[in-house]
């Protein structure tokens, strides 16, 4: 991958808050039409990696950099409304881009266009996910980052989301880095899966991560059934049990931390 | 009308009209502790004015000024509570402002007059000032809305897509300081907050943007700044205090409406 071309390219990013080191010599780098998945435990430093590359922390080592005038459009995890402000779905999205017309086709592109009066207040997990979703791709982005987007969604919901940001990566080719809520759920359509535990752990397509050795040290081998694929019809030639090949070495930053 | 009826009524509407979007963001922002702080913290603003012999109404805005820029540093580096901080500081500087107005201002300061307010004894220079700040504060919020709305729903969301933050949030508190400058007048250092946050509240039900929650908590401050001068001309009680009454009505009115859809 040439970084020349990279809506993102982050080289050793380190990140410490004090005495806790949060990410360590990671490297990352997004290009345009391509989606990228964080997995990781808990505190494996997800989040904080999607806020460095979102420009929200300043990483404490390494370098980072966005290709000039990038456009994010940033789907957050939560979305903490006060009750006391009332706010319609519509009005919610006029705070990111004042522009009807777009609005309109936003929601209808995430299938929420029926809700465009109703109260924020009053969504469901998995609409509010959607109109958070339209907001993210409200500015026209070159790149979107996800985080977690289809948690709170029940299973048929959640493969509609992912088919949803497939088909909308197809068509507008940005560059997607998403984080998963779950392991073993990772969205077919994903190009590269970064495993991350303060470093990289391993990196690479869904089918090679999922027998990677730093990938079951971590996750543990009651996960041998790897990565479950959400497939879907644009993916009839992902080769599913494929050749299981484990990274090559330029993708592995492995060492030899013990993972717990 | 007598001229002072005339005052009082033109500086309640005024301070009440600015402080109705200015307290929807107290009540969405969760600053009701905040604005508590600056209203307590003007009383020692007072009191330096006279010490220094500097207009009072200036010295009551910069100082809640720094506060506000002291609380803002405090709350990034400070493992207390946000509202542990600020009751800390609120009744700290309430303390302070009683004991200097004592020392210094005994014979030269109506204690009562700045603790409950003094819209009865409203003169054309306090009108003139409240006028300034009206000129401030009406551009500069408009001005600051739609970024200041976005940080208020998700700050980072905001910050992604390019609003200012620190910048924005730090101009909310200058308007605040300055508002509650002059709103001291009104209802006192006590009654502030009670200006901001209840015709907010008492609005919640009856709008479905945050623009017409903030013209409804103008438009309730209003009617409740009359009602108290009303009150205060006929049966002769507290205008500021009878205002905040009538502000806690319409809230307990505004109940009875079920929440909009």
């Amino acid at each position: 991958m040439s970084t020349d071309t990279a809506l993102v390219a982050g080289r050793q990013l380190s990140l410490a808050f004090g005495n806790r080191q949060i990410l360590q010599d990671v490297d990352i780098t997004l290009m345009a039409g391509q989606i990228v998945t964080l997995i990781g435990p808990n505190g494996a430093g997800k989040t904080s990696l999607v806020r460095l590359v979102l420009g929200l922390e300043q990483p404490t080592g390494g370098s980072l950099r966005r290709r000039p005038g990038l456009r994010i459009g940033y789907m957050p995890q939560k979305l903490h409304l006060d009750p006391s402000l009332p706010l319609t779905v519509t009005r919610f999205l006029r705070l990111a881009h004042n522009d009807r017309a777009a609005i309109a086709a936003n929601l209808a592109l995430t299938g929420v266009d029926h809700l465009a009066n109703s109260s924020m207040h009053h969504l469901s997990g998995g609409e509010l996910q959607r109109v958070l979703l339209a907001r993210a791709l409200l500015r026209n982005p070159s790149l979107l980052v996800l985080d977690e987007p289809v948690q709170g969604v029940d299973v048929a919901g959640q493969a509609r989301l992912y088919q949803l940001i497939a088909d909308i990566r197809d068509q507008r080719q940005c560059g997607v880095l998403m984080v998963s809520h779950d392991l073993h759920l990772v969205m077919a359509a994903t190009d590269t899966v970064i495993c991350l535990n303060q470093h990289v752990c391993c990196q690479g397509h869904p089918d090679n991560v999922s027998e990677h050795p730093a990938y079951l040290e971590l996750f543990g081998h009651s996960a041998t059934a790897g990565i479950a694929v959400y497939t879907h019809h644009h993916d009839h030639d992902h080769d599913m049990h494929g050749d299981v090949t484990n990274c090559d070495a330029s993708h592995c930053q492995h060492k030899d931390h013990h993972h717990g | 009308m007598a001229d002072f009826l005339i005052y009082a009524l033109l500086a309640g509407c005024s301070v009440a009209m600015l402080a109705g979007p200015l307290g929807c963001f107290a009540v969405w922002r969760r600053m009701a502790y905040f604005g508590d702080t600056l209203a307590h913290s003007a009383l020692t603003g007072v009191a330096l004015g006279l010490i220094l012999s500097v207009n009072v109404s200036l010295a009551i805005v910069l100082f809640s000024l720094l506060l506000a820029l002291a609380l803002v540093a405090l709350q990034h580096n400070s493992s207390l509570a946000s509202d542990t901080l600020l009751g800390i500081l609120s009744h700290a500087m309430l303390a302070t402002g009683l004991v200097l107005v004592a020392l210094f201002g005994r014979g030269r300061v109506d204690l009562y007059a700045y603790l409950f307010g003094d819209l009865l004894a409203v003169t054309p220079a306090d009108l003139f000032t409240i006028a300034a700040v009206a000129a401030v504060i009406i551009p500069g919020l408009i001005a600051i809305w739609r970024p200041l709305l976005s940080l208020t729903v998700h700050e980072e969301l905001a910050q992604v897509e390019g609003v200012a933050v620190v910048r924005t949030k730090l101009l909310l508190m200058l308007m605040m300081a300055l508002l509650v400058a002059v709103a001291m007048k009104v209802v006192g250092v006590m009654l502030v907050t009670a200006l901001l946050i209840i015709p907010a509240a008492a609005s919640r039900r009856l709008a479905r943007s945050p623009e017409q929650m903030a013209i409804g908590a103008s438009l309730i401050g209003m009617t409740a700044v009359i009602g108290g001068v009303a009150s205060s001309f006929v049966w002769d009680t507290p205008a500021g205090p009878s205002a905040v009454i009538c502000a806690a009505l319409a809230f307990g009115l505004s109940l009875l409406r079920p929440m909009p859809a």
